[in-house]
């Protein structure tokens, strides 16, 4: 199906096959092909030989380090990245604090902090969410008050994915409590090594220990750690979801889960025959496949409206929820193909459908994306 | 500018009251209509122009059948032109077969495709219709099923065996059936959907042996080539539907009041709005997918394989879009008067034209199973640049 690629894409997609092959470490392709979790070390291994080669954060605009990909140098990137079972970059600092940043933020912070999410000596994660405040993020306490030229800021933040890798975090937090919610949130930038920040694992029903609940009690912050303007904090979040959602869609990496589930399956057996050669089972795998194929041309449409000049949108809405959608329904096949084996952690499939439960939770859930929807784009 | 014309065409000639009219006419649409399709040049436009069309692709037929789709249109657009007259333009081998393409072009004649028979449900390579040699010539018995538009039809392009048992892939031939030839019979009738169909049934009907399009015997391959080209074609028209159903219910969610309120404002029925677009835009993307791989029209495998996923997907987010059309607009929507329930209808018979979503389901698995990923965004990306997107 390549035949409509021109010679340059062809030439390209041989590139990126040749730099994965030749620079992905073995150990970290076998941990990805057997569904493994990664250490710190991997990633930073990883995305230190993307970025050596320029091809850290093929989003951003060029003078900071982007690629000046086109839409489709793109597409071809990610799907190589899948097919060679190479693992995602980190996303909370190339793909979502940098593009704030870019957007928001002052030329000293991105000549301070562009550089180090390029070198991977920062390992960003997200304080958003609170115990109070999930889907209805705006209602948030966490607070930060000015004192001279520091914030000082008290609150607990969480579900906060890898923050036991992380030294900085970005967090929302609000500056003003006499104005309606939205208008009183801020972003800010916190250094974890600041006394009073404290990370406290949560583990999740697979067992993994993914995320994490950050305390921060009187947290004294440079003010210049705040991004763009007081109280803009709101509009720069939702900029930022908008971003993520496209991104937590995962289309390339749903061809990568699927080629685990056809392993998966293609490993028991079922009255004399592998689970993949089953009828039924091959009928749902189709349909899943299929509604793949039809979300990888949707955000290829998406991408293609983004690189004619258009922002990701509330669009980016509708690649979320399908998306994550795909994901847990590949999962879920993953624990009907073990049958009994699914009980034998060691044999992942069952960790795979639990852990894939939080997709249409995370990143605003699902029926909240259903409501941006609803409004911004149905005008309901 | 084709896009800008057909749409023309559409919101001036194709009220709801006027093609209601023309539903219930003798023929079942318009003649005339026919000829403006000649006229401006959609009849030969996705052929190629050593066949004496207009060199277009698979993208101008999508960009025409998505218009269609919207205005409900009767015109026999997919079985005189996207079947009848692809398999002239792929199995034509003769001078005369390309006088029939160069009349099909000029709006002088109407093809239809006769494949189905009432043993082979929606399985090509089941063919119990027989075509024996008889000196020169074939002599056909057997019978088709719901073949679009027969009546109106000059000449039928049939499947038929003349070797092998019922259901060998081999042994397969596409012949050409004039309507009117001695021994052909019909049962005509109008369709659910508003269109026509005819039963037929051949008692020793005689064609000459170049009246066969392709390779004798090994017809199979170019009737399923055939049938992709379908595929595509209808995968747009249920995007015309899905996108005036999709409209019409959104409109009426807004203007509707129930509680002293709009009923667009209650969270269950929204929810079932943005799921309606969703499958939209999930149509809409795997029918570009399906075209491009028309345009590529690579091996029958990989074509194959794009738009029996392309039939499915289609088939599965019709559904949708038109159980919650009519849903949402509760009672209006059951009314005979009201247009929404007539594109209900049309799509829900355009789920199992060519075959529904459980064969090309079936037919996927069979034609293989590396993943359907990468296709062909280079393209994709003119497509949308096009502003069909």
């Amino acid at each position: 199906m390549d035949l409509t690629f021109t010679p340059e894409e062809r030439a390209f997609r041989a590139e990126v096959r040749d730099f994965i092959s030749a620079e992905l470490p073995p150990a970290t392709r076998a941990k990805m092909l057997a569904g493994d979790e990664l250490t710190k070390d991997e990633y930073v291994v990883w995305q230190g030989r993307l970025n050596a080669r320029g091809w850290l954060a093929p989003n951003w605009p060029a003078k900071y380090g982007g690629t000046n990909w086109s839409v489709v140098q793109k597409h071809i990137f990610d799907e190589e990245l899948a097919l060679g079972c190479a693992p995602r970059s980190i996303p909370f600092g190339v793909s979502m604090v940098a593009p704030v940043i870019i957007a928001f933020g002052n030329d000293a912070q991105k000549a301070h902090y562009l550089p180090r999410i390029l070198s991977s000596e920062d390992w960003w994660c997200q304080g958003y969410s609170e115990a109070g405040a999930g889907s209805d993020l705006a209602s948030l306490q966490t607070w930060a008050e000015r004192d001279g030229d520091h914030y000082v800021i008290n609150g607990t933040k969480t579900w906060i994915t890898l923050a036991q890798y992380a030294n900085m975090i970005f967090v929302l937090a609000r500056t003003d409590r006499t104005v309606p919610k939205q208008k009183g949130i801020s972003f800010i930038l916190v250094d974890m090594t600041t006394p009073g920040v404290t990370v406290r694992p949560i583990v999740t029903i697979d067992g993994g220990h993914e995320i994490n609940e950050v305390h921060l009690e009187n947290v004294r912050v440079p003010v210049e750690n705040l991004v763009g303007e007081e109280g803009k904090g709101w509009t720069y979040a939702k900029f930022l979801l908008e971003h993520e959602r496209n991104g937590t869609a995962g289309v390339a990496g749903s061809f990568q889960l699927l080629e685990l589930l056809k392993g998966m399956a293609a490993e028991q057996r079922s009255a004399g025959r592998r689970v993949l050669d089953d009828d039924r089972f091959a009928e749902k795998l189709a349909q899943v496949e299929i509604e793949l194929t039809a979300l990888s041309y949707a955000q290829l449409r998406s991408l293609a409206a983004e690189s004619a000049g258009a922002s990701p949108g509330p669009e980016s809405s509708f690649i979320k929820i399908t998306g994550t959608e795909i994901q847990q329904a590949i999962t879920e096949l993953m624990v009907d193909a073990g049958g009994y084996a699914a009980l034998d952690p060691a044999t992942h499939s069952a960790m795979w459908y639990f852990n894939f439960r939080k997709a249409s939770i995370y990143a605003g859930s699902n029926e909240i994306q259903r409501n941006i929807i609803a409004k911004r784009i149905l005008g309901l | 500018m084709i896009k800008d014309s057909v749409d023309r065409f559409v919101a001036d000639g194709y009220s709801f009251d006027a093609r209601s009219a023309l539903a219930q006419s003798d023929l079942g649409f318009s003649r005339e209509n026919w000829r403006t399709f000649a006229g401006l040049g959609w009849l030969g436009i996705a052929f190629p122009e050593a066949r004496g069309g207009f060199g277009g692709t698979a993208v101008e037929t999508m960009i025409l059948m998505e218009a269609f789709g919207k205005g409900l249109v009767l015109e026999p657009f997919v079985p005189a032109v996207v079947l009848g007259g692809s398999a002239l333009a792929f199995g034509g081998t003769t001078s005369a077969h390309d006088q029939l393409l160069e009349r099909l072009i000029e709006g002088e004649l109407l093809l239809t495709l006769a494949y189905a028979e009432a043993g082979s449900r929606y399985e090509p390579s089941v063919v119990a219709t027989r075509a024996r040699r008889d000196g020169g010539d074939f002599v056909i018995d057997g019978g088709k099923r719901a073949v679009p538009y027969a009546a109106a039809a000059d000449t039928f392009v049939v499947s038929v065996r003349t070797r092998g048992e019922v259901d060998e892939a081999q042994g397969i031939s596409l012949v050409l059936i004039d309507r009117d030839a001695a021994g052909v019979s019909r049962r005509d009738y109008r369709t659910v959907d508003g269109q026509r169909a005819s039963d037929l049934t051949f008692s020793g009907v005689r064609v000459p042996a170049d009246a066969i399009l392709g390779e004798i015997d090994s017809g199979l391959p170019l009737l399923e080539r055939v049938l992709d080209y379908g595929l595509g074609a209808l995968a747009a028209e249920a995007i015309g539907l899905m996108t005036f159903m999709q409209r019409t219910t959104l409109a009426y969610l807004k203007t509707r009041e129930q509680f002293g309120v709009p009923i667009g404002s209650f969270q269950a029925l929204q929810h079932r709005a943005v799921d309606m677009l969703i499958q939209l835009e999930l149509a809409r993307s795997i029918c570009y997918y399906g075209t491009m791989a028309l345009v590529e029209d690579a091996d029958g495998r990989s074509r194959s394989k794009a738009l029996s996923a392309t039939k499915v997907q289609i088939a599965r987010s019709g559904r949708y879009v038109g159980q919650q059309a009519i849903q949402l607009h509760g009672g209006i929507g059951m009314s005979e008067e009201y247009a929404v329930g007539h594109y209900f209808k049309r799509m829900s018979m355009l789920e199992r034209a060519l075959g529904d979503a459980d064969y090309h389901l079936r037919r996927y698995v069979r034609l293989g199973r590396e993943p359907a990923a990468s296709a062909q965004p280079a393209a994709l990306e003119e497509l949308v640049s096009a502003g069909v997107g």
